[in-house]
This record gives C-alpha cells, structure tokens and sequence, in this order.
C-alpha cells in the first residue's frame, strides 16, 4: 500500500510495479485455479468420452441417485440440489467475507468465514452420505456374464429389492486366509444371496420383470415381458449388491469409478478448502491482518472456495442433470 | 469499493440469480418437457443444450461477480478467461467426437463388424 510510487519514478523498471495490476499472491492462486480447472476438464472430458462411447447402455443419474435422508420415496435430484444450493450459499458468505475485509470489517469477516466453514462441513457431510449410500446400494441385481447388469422392477415399473422375492439363502462363506484360501481371497462382502435363489423367486413370482440397461427411444431404460426376463436371467452369474470399483448394481463398473473419482476428487478440494478456511478463519481472529493492514489472504482462500463451488456447478450438470 | 451497499447488493443478486437457475434446472431435470427432450440440435438433445447454457451463465456469474474477474486489468482477464475457454472446447470437441466413433465401433456396423468384435 505504501509502495505506491511517486510520478517522478513512475518507471515499470524502477520496482514496485504490479504485472497486470495483479499482486502477486492473487495471481499464482488463479494460475493454480487455472492449471486445476485443465484438471477437472480432462475428468470430465473422460467421462464424456466413456459416456458418449457407451451412450445407449450409460446409467441413468435420477435413477442411482435418489436418497434422500430419513424419506424412503425415491426423490430424484432433490438431495444433490440441496447440496448445490449449500455450496453456493457458502460461496456467498465467503464473497461476503472478501467485501468486509475491504472495510476493514473485522467481527464481519469472522461471522461470515465461520459461516462459509459450516457450508463447506454441510457439504462434505452429504457427499460422505451420498457415497455411502451409493456403495450400499438399494435393490441389488444380477450380472451377467458380459458384465451387464439385470435389475427387477414389478409390473408398474418400480424398483424390487431382490431379497425380497429370493428363496432361500446361499450357502457361500466368503473366502478368507484363515480357511486356508490366500489366492482367491474375496475382497468384496459375498452376497447373502446366490443366482439360484434369485432364479427361482423370480419364476414363482410372474409379475417381476427384468429391467436392463439398455435405453430405448423414448429415455427409458428397457423393460423386459415376464417370459423375455426368463430366457434373460439365465445368462446371469453372479449376484451384485451396491457398487464399488469392480462391480455396480446401476449398471456400468465405469460410472461408479467416474463417481468416486470425481466426487471425490471435488470432495477432497472441499476437505483442504475447509482446512485452509480453518487456517485463515483463526488469523482473522488473533487480528492478523488488522495489523497487516488488509485482509488479501481471505480475498486469495475465497478465490479457491468459490473455484471449489465453480467446479460443482459443473459436475452437477453433467454428472446428474444431461 | 466506496459503495458498500451497492457491493453487497450485486453479492444478493448474483445469489439470487444463481439460485433461482439451479431451482429451474432441477425442475427441468424432473418433469423432463416432451418438447425439450425429444428434439436435437447438433447432436444433442435440446433438454442438454439448456442445462450446458445454464451452467454457461452460472460459472460466468461465480467468476466475474464472485471472483471478482470483472475487477482485473482486461489482459489478465483474457489471460484466464481465453485459455480455459478455447483449450476446453477444443479438448471437449475431440473427446466427445472420439467417443462417439468408439461407439460405432463398439455396437459394428457391418462396416466395422470384425473391430467391434475384439471389445
């Protein structure tokens, strides 16, 4: 502020003078942004690529995401448009923040730094939920043995748990080092249910139909007759519950890894730009920059926290909403 | 910076703005309009084209408002703006176009029978 220099030296050599007007700090945290946006790109360009290449089989958003907590009715979108609306709302008390620090303001600046800090735990609390209940998963399926996956609905086209029509419970213990078995060592939970219970409580029950992955026409995922389904889940091998990096009762293995990994490589953005929030939430409070003067650090970790809500806005339109 | 009361009210504005986009997005996203998801432009569906233009609008609003971009020296701004911009449309464009060849290939045509035969 004091470097401001006189007309007589008002030389872009004599020092002291900004690039582009731009302190120095502002500028390497947006070449940072700069360089994490190419990042998150090349993610979402990936998964355009696998999506486009499997664009008639791809998993439908609505349909994998609809928990919402302490309801049981399928609610598609709404959960993740909370998750938005929090985001946003914590990158305006974070612009907040930024406008007090310019006056000085700081009781203000402290109020709404703690407040950007509680939407950012929001945040990454409901991403940790939404994992969870993705890796739990809701109905179970079959898989075949190309790897697709035969999900049940009944006769109005909603989802049936498979446990729920299966008879009988399989009889396969998982494969541990302490019986013996080191080289085919189950890294998953073994399915409480096997193919052949599934098998014969979907012929006793002719109302179930199989549900695949292929997309019709109309967007809608394909439902098969009750006969169709019979001749269908013979080719099924094995039974998947939840997902994970290998197998996903929604369909595609790779929309569960382009889930995890871009959730969470987002969510991890989230986690540091908290600590960093953290960090710079208690020197505002010990008057750190009081008595430097000006408040640029929370002006530099705002850039970065509305960076993290920049990227969101666009993993949530093409991972949930196209 | 003088105006205090100006600042704060453009935050609000930008806030509501990008609220009220996200509220119609979902809302789009649920009931799905015939019209919207039936018809195509380029290749994609317009119901797609709205939420890319959409979030278009927002990312401006969180960059130029929020992050104050609209603030810096123009060159700056250029610098940043341009960079992603051009280098992101390009790298999508290739992506995306690559990805649909794969597809023929995956599903053959007859042309391609015998490649999409090594998936």
């Amino acid at each position: 502020m004091s470097t401001v220099a006189t007309t007589a030296s008002k030389s872009d050599w004599g020092g002291g003078s900004r690039p582009f007007n731009v302190s120095y700090g502002k500028m390497m945290m947006w070449f940072f942004i700069l360089s994490d946006a190419l990042t998150f790109s090349g993610f979402l360009a990936a998964y355009g690529l696998m999506r486009f290449k499997f664009i008639a089989t791809w998993p439908i958003a609505e349909e994998v995401f609809t928990h919402v907590p302490f309801t049981h009715s399928p609610q598609p979108l709404l959960y993740v448009a909370f998750m938005t609306f929090i985001l946003i709302f914590s990158s305006v008390t974070m612009v907040l923040a930024v406008d007090a620090g310019h006056h000085m303001k700081k009781n203000k600046v402290i109020l709404y730094m703690l407040l950007t800090i509680i939407g950012g735990l929001i945040f990454v609390g409901s991403q940790a939920w939404e994992w969870k209940t993705f890796i739990k998963g809701s109905h179970g399926a079959l898989e075949t043995r190309s790897g697709n996956i035969l999900q049940f609905v009944d006769e109005t086209g909603k989802h049936v748990n498979i446990h729920s029509f299966a008879i009988g419970n399989s009889e396969r213990i998982a494969d541990t080092r302490d019986k013996g078995i080191w080289f085919s060592e189950d890294s998953h939970a073994v399915p409480t249910i096997s193919v052949a219970n599934v098998t014969a409580g979907f012929k006793a029950n002719p109302k179930l139909r199989i549900k695949t992955e292929n997309i019709l026409a109309n967007g809608h995922k394909e439902i098969l007759s009750h006969e169709a389904s019979l001749s269908k889940i013979k080719q099924a091998v094995g039974v998947v519950e939840g997902a994970n990096m290998i197998h996903n009762e929604y369909g595609k293995p790779l929309f569960a890894n382009f889930f995890f990994f871009i959730t969470g490589f987002h969510g991890f953005h989230v986690f540091s730009g908290i600590v960093i929030n953290v960090i710079i939430f208690f020197n505002v409070v010990l008057g750190t920059y009081e008595k430097r003067g000006h408040y640029e650090m929370v002006e530099k970790v705002g850039l970065y926290w509305h960076f993290v809500d920049l990227v969101w806005v666009f993993v949530f339109t093409f991972f949930y909403l196209v | 910076m003088s105006q205090n009361s100006s600042h704060t009210k453009r935050i609000w504005f930008v806030f509501f703005l990008l609220l009220v986009i996200t509220v119609i997005e979902v809302f789009v996203g649920i009931i799905k309009p015939a019209f919207l998801a039936d018809h195509s432009f380029i290749g994609l569906k317009l119901i797609n084209w709205f939420f890319i233009i959409l979030t278009l609008v927002k990312a401006y609003y969180i960059v130029y408002a929020f992050m104050h971009m609209e603030n810096e020296n123009s060159f700056f701004r250029r610098l940043m703006v341009y960079s992603i911009v051009f280098y992101v449309s390009y790298i999508m464009f290739i992506f995306l176009t690559e990805g649909g060849y794969m597809h023929d290939m995956f599903i053959g045509s007859d042309k391609f029978y015998h490649i999409s035969k090594d998936f």
